[in-house]
């Protein structure tokens, strides 16, 4: 059975302000999506509001996961049904070893049904996966034991959550601005990492300004959110105009999404 | 509770209380000094700077037993129990060990081989009458029974105890465990008092705990440790009383040249907690580390008075506490780095961090330095968060629960405490002691 997140006319503020309005959005098992669009236009939210973070309030619509509601699950829930959100800004968390952290983690998402308190994953199993894991994206082990995010580079950051995308192996992911942050080299390196544990294996979203790491990835579908919808969908070659030639031509062809756009931006600039 | 008319902490209490137990003269003879001061002495009030965030005013003493006899069939029961009310024995191969219920000994034991070396281990009163000598040169010495009414209630009451005393160059590979627990509604006055001759060494984990979590009580208590010249003691008190009991306590070591004390304090219990904890550095080259942990729930309110006391050149002091408040609870902490004139080239460090773990909660932090030496290096801080929504939700989104997730931050909080402790059974119980009080946050 081939899986399906599937999100329609989906609506959500933050606090009393409306960011997304009415966003539709349909990703199978396997498939490669790219989500572009101009700042301000709602991706983060809709990746938020995918994993139920508590500041995003769905005022409207549905996200279903093979037919079953995602919005009536807490975050860990929806972990546990197999989805994924790379964070744009991941949290520190001093004192808890990544490896830890991730061992947990994997007991988890592996065994949905587990209860607080029960075993975890072997110790023996799960390093050797970690290991393996680490070698394959050219991390040295010795970052497993440091603290969650605490204190890494902008492009460690981005590794350590490549590499809790490749340990937890879920069915959707979505890949906030992976690729920010990081010189040329750490994209491509970046990139292949993703292509090589997602690409067709998982369904993807992947939020991105870049286009290295769609090169990798090609996309089967694009889409350009622009006020907060979804205003065209297109293939690859949709992507690879918006990388030549920005947003002008998707702004001039949907005058209101883009006043919406630039309300919305000088609002939070106003924050 | 059955409702008799037990003797108190009163002057008949105090008759009844020495007449009940065979003593030394010169024992007697301090107790009754100590109960003519405690007498005189008024109660600290809240304008006394230390007491100014601590509010007695619901302590009646009056309420509870003086130690003057103790009920044996429920100190039977306990002591049934005790395997499983204790947990900082799990596992550990022990030297030796002192069980006291409400401050009366239940049970003690030492290794024959380390008696034979001339090591002291037991109860202090049964040991204050068979080697008066050996007592009476340290008791006191480093407590102070005039430093305020607790102290001087404590010299009159106190009760059982706990004495080690380890010969010049003996080293005691295992650790001693030393275990205290207190009925519902009773008192534990327990002294301990810990002599370490030169080059001795030993490991001391002493816990305290009431018949059940919730427990009503008293503890006046006092530690005294005493470390001669390259002297090495690692000593780890847990302290679990019930939430419903007071706790004070005076705590005080002096360690001599080239010693080394490692204490590690981790506080849960009671419902009101005052302790003075003080390392005086007596001698040139003395080091002493001090690792703190409070976690505290409801309405608990815990103040630990810390003061390293540096009284001799090229002396190190690190004393690192770290709390945790959920609920309506409050910790205060409250610092000293003293330096004495003639203590050059003091290296010393107090840290305090706290984490709030509801709007509630509240956490007093006051470092401070006396300093008067003028080639030392002292440093102080003190920080204070808030566990971070953000957090949550990222643990979560990797598949914690919520609770799984306050449990991990909060216990990697305590993280850098766990990382100096070097006994596999302390990291373990204290481990195990925080997560049994984290809550649910929702």
């Amino acid at each position: 059975m081939t899986h399906t997140l599937k999100i329609e006319d989906l609506h959500v503020a933050v606090g009393d302000k409306p960011i997304l309005r009415g966003v539709n959005l349909t990703i199978h098992h396997g498939e490669t999506h790219a989500l572009m669009g101009p700042n301000g236009s709602g991706k983060s939210t809709l990746g938020m509001a995918i994993m139920g973070h508590p500041g995003y309030e769905v005022t409207g619509g549905s996200i279903t996961l093979d037919g079953e509601d995602v919005l009536a699950m807490g975050p860990d829930e929806r972990a546990r049904h197999g989805i994924f959100m790379a964070f744009q800004r991941p949290m520190a968390i001093p004192g808890v070893k990544l490896a830890d952290f991730l061992r947990h983690a994997t007991t988890n998402v592996r065994r949905p049904e587990r209860k607080e308190g029960e075993e975890l994953i072997p110790m023996r199993e799960f390093r050797k996966e970690l290991k393996d894991n680490m070698a394959h994206l050219r991390m040295d082990v010795e970052f497993a034991r440091r603290y969650v995010n605490d204190g890494f580079s902008g492009g460690e950051m981005k590794r350590a959550e490549i590499l809790q995308l490749a340990m937890l192996q879920p069915k959707f992911a979505v890949l906030d601005e992976t690729d920010s942050g990081l010189d040329a080299d750490a994209v491509r390196l970046a990139s292949e990492s993703i292509a090589d544990i997602g690409h067709q294996k998982m369904g993807l979203l992947i939020i991105t300004h870049h286009d290295k790491l769609l090169e990798h990835n090609p996309p089967e579908f694009t889409h350009v959110m622009l006020g907060g919808k979804i205003v065209e969908t297109g293939g690859k070659e949709l992507a690879e105009e918006l990388h030549r030639q920005g947003y002008d031509r998707v702004r001039k062809s949907h005058p209101q999404a883009d006043a919406v756009n630039q309300e919305m931006l000088a609002e939070e600039a106003t924050v | 509770m059955p409702q008799t008319s037990l003797s108190t902490f009163d002057s008949a209490g105090f008759e009844s209380f020495v007449a009940s137990r065979p003593q030394p003269d010169w024992l007697l003879a301090l107790r009754r000094e100590a109960w003519q001061h405690a007498e005189t002495m008024q109660w600290p009030e809240r304008r006394h700077e230390e007491w100014i965030r601590t509010d007695i005013r619901t302590f009646q003493i009056q309420k509870y037993p003086a130690p003057v006899e103790t009920d044996a069939t429920s100190a039977v029961d306990v002591l049934a129990k005790m395997e499983s009310i204790h947990q900082l024995r799990d596992g550990v191969d022990l030297a030796g060990s002192i069980e006291t219920f409400d401050s009366h000994l239940v049970n003690e034991s030492i290794d024959e081989s380390l008696v034979a070396k001339g090591v002291v281990f037991g109860s202090l009163e049964r040991i204050a009458a068979e080697h008066p000598d050996l007592v009476r040169e340290y008791l006191y010495t480093a407590f102070d029974p005039d430093y305020d009414k607790f102290a001087a209630l404590h010299a009159a009451f106190w009760s059982g105890g706990q004495f080690l005393y380890v010969p010049r160059g003996v080293v005691i590979d295992r650790p001693l465990h030393i275990g205290s627990v207190m009925s519902d509604g009773g008192s534990d006055t327990s002294h301990t008092l810990i002599v370490l001759d030169e080059g001795a060494e030993a490991t001391v984990l002493h816990e305290c705990n009431s018949v059940t979590t919730d427990a009503k009580g008293v503890h006046l208590g006092a530690i005294e440790v005493i470390q001669k010249p390259g002297s090495h003691l690692r000593y780890v008190n847990l302290q679990e009383w019930g939430h419903k009991s007071f706790n004070f306590g005076h705590q005080r070591a002096t360690i001599g040249r080239d010693s080394t004390l490692q204490w590690t304090i981790a506080a849960m219990g009671s419902m009101l907690t005052k302790v003075n904890q003080t390392v005086e550095l007596t001698g040139a080259g003395a080091n002493s580390q001090v690792n703190g942990v409070m976690f505290t729930e409801g309405r608990q309110h815990l103040a630990y008075h810390t003061q390293q006391h540096h009284r001799a050149v090229n002396c190190h002091s690190d004393f690192l506490y770290k709390a945790a408040q959920q609920d309506q609870s409050r910790t205060v902490w409250r610092g000293m780095i003293k330096v004495d004139e003639e203590a050059q080239k003091t290296d010393g460090y107090q840290r305090n961090d706290n984490l709030v773990l509801s709007a509630s909660a509240r956490a007093d932090s006051i470092p401070g330095l006396e300093i008067e030496a003028d080639d030392v290096r002292c440093t102080h801080g003190s920080t204070t968060a808030k566990v971070d929504e953000e957090q949550i939700f990222y643990a979560r989104c990797r598949g914690f629960t919520r609770k799984e997730a306050t449990r991990m931050i909060v216990s990697g909080f305590f993280q850098q405490i766990f990382d100096r402790i070097t006994i596999d059974s302390v990291r373990e119980a204290l481990g195990a002691a925080i997560a049994r009080q984290v809550r649910e946050y929702e």
